[in-house]
């Protein structure tokens, strides 16, 4: 396991074991806890939640034939389903790696200039996410401010104002919060950045241009 | 924390396990005697997983379905399905806790609490249409079966929690209800919220570093 100082907030782990993430945030949490353990331990105790709900008396008569039915649906399955392949010295955790179909070197990167790569992965509307590479020493490009912005290291690292994000670390940002993270002299630096603002996206500029046209 | 392996090997050839002696000022019932046991006896579903698992009991998995299926379905009509849907959701919930039996970890999770991950995988699949990423799974082998101790001491935190979450005001429990049955977004939950979560945490906490231990 890394050492992993930026963990994810409570409102997020409650917002996906209660289902009610997007898809991108999701997945961004989702391969957030493949590195961590004290947040898997954190989602499961908010799934125990989830649980203590589901186990009061609410219920809803099932149809009278629907044991036998569900037998036969047991009966009628193939095989067994199987744990995800563990990843084992991969950049890329499972869930990560099926959206973009293999590990790092399956990844389409398209140039954004600057030396900064991006590859938007396919998911709901709701929100955006997609794997970026900045070059060692260079600046991270402003994926948008407006609501919210979660962007999780996978390989390299940066600095901000709020420290050192290395593998396995998420920074959360909102409206408020100005950053300028820059990638660590002497690696690439691989994040995995999520934003439910879309529409800024298509703005995307690198911040070196950004004292030009301000914020 | 973690116990070195030949600490926790001969751990568990005594049992009772000495698992939580004394620094477990919260727990009330006496360790070694029957009587932590004959509350958990009436429903001990992680024996009755186990049973599907280990025998393809289909008794077993009558009792399970009884108690479990009504409730999924009404969760799932809670969250905006149709009764024909809930039904046919529910059996394909049911379905999958057959055939993922052999991934259930008692020493991690209550059997509500698996029920429920599935359920909610199931809803966010059928009346959401949206694809669900779940994180690298951890499996664990029958080398590093959980302890009987961890699997008793995971049900009693799940009890207590689920007091707890009854025991809450008015105001702050309709929000969670709210949060896992409807469709509360992330950013409408209070960065804090208030629940009860330590105990249980730090549990599941060491149940992960024992499994870690266990595949290394």
């Amino acid at each position: 396991m890394e050492q992993i100082k930026h963990h994810l907030t409570d409102s997020l782990l409650m917002g996906y074991a209660s289902g009610n993430l997007p898809e991108a945030f999701s997945l961004v949490v989702a391969t957030h806890i493949s590195l961590c353990d004290e947040c898997r331990a954190r989602l499961a105790s908010f799934d125990a939640v989830g649980g203590a709900l589901i186990d009061e008396d609410d219920t809803v008569e099932m149809t009278e034939n629907a044991l036998n039915a569900t037998l036969e649906l047991i009966a009628r399955a193939s095989s067994a389903p199987k744990p995800s392949t563990p990843t084992k010295g991969a950049v890329l955790p499972s869930p990560l790696q099926g959206y973009v179909g293999g590990d790092l070197d399956s990844v389409r990167w398209r140039n954004l200039g600057g030396g900064v790569k991006h590859a938007v992965l396919k998911t709901s509307s709701q929100a955006t996410v997609r794997l970026l590479q900045i070059p060692a020493g260079a600046a991270m490009p402003d994926h948008g401010h407006n609501g919210t912005e979660l962007t999780l290291v996978l390989k390299g690292a940066f600095q901000d104002e709020d420290g050192r994000f290395g593998r396995g670390d998420i920074e959360i940002a909102n409206e408020d919060l100005h950053h300028t993270p820059i990638a660590e002299e002497g690696d690439v630096c691989i994040c995995l950045a999520a934003t439910d603002a879309p529409l800024r996206f298509r703005r995307l500029i690198p911040r070196i241009a950004q004292p030009f046209i301000g914020i | 924390m973690l116990k070195d392996t030949a600490v926790r090997e001969v751990d568990a050839k005594n049992k009772p396990s000495p698992y939580g002696g004394g620094h477990e000022s919260t727990t009330t019932q006496p360790r070694g005697s029957a009587s932590p046991m004959t509350k958990v006896q009436d429903h001990d579903w992680p024996a009755l997983v186990r049973r599907i698992h280990m025998d393809r009991d289909r008794k077993a998995f009558a009792q399970i379905f009884s108690h479990f299926a009504p409730r999924v379905k009404s969760f799932l009509m809670r969250g905006g399905s149709g009764e024909t849907l809930a039904e046919e959701c529910t059996q394909e919930v049911m379905a999958t806790l057959w055939q993922k039996a052999h991934l259930f970890d008692p020493s991690r999770a209550s059997v509500s609490t698996w029920i429920f991950t599935i359920a909610r995988n199931k809803k966010i699949d059928a009346l959401r249409k949206q694809k669900r990423p779940e994180p690298e799974d951890l499996p664990w082998g029958p080398e590093a079966e959980p302890d009987q101790a961890d699997v008793l001491v995971m049900q009693q935190e799940t009890t207590r929690l689920a007091q707890a979450v009854a025991e809450l005001p008015e105001k702050q429990r309709l929000l969670i209800e709210q949060a896992y049955f409807g469709d509360l977004s992330h950013s409408e939950i209070a960065e804090e919220t208030g629940l009860p979560l330590g105990t249980i945490k730090s549990r599941i906490r060491l149940a992960l570093e024992r499994l870690r231990h266990a595949m290394k």
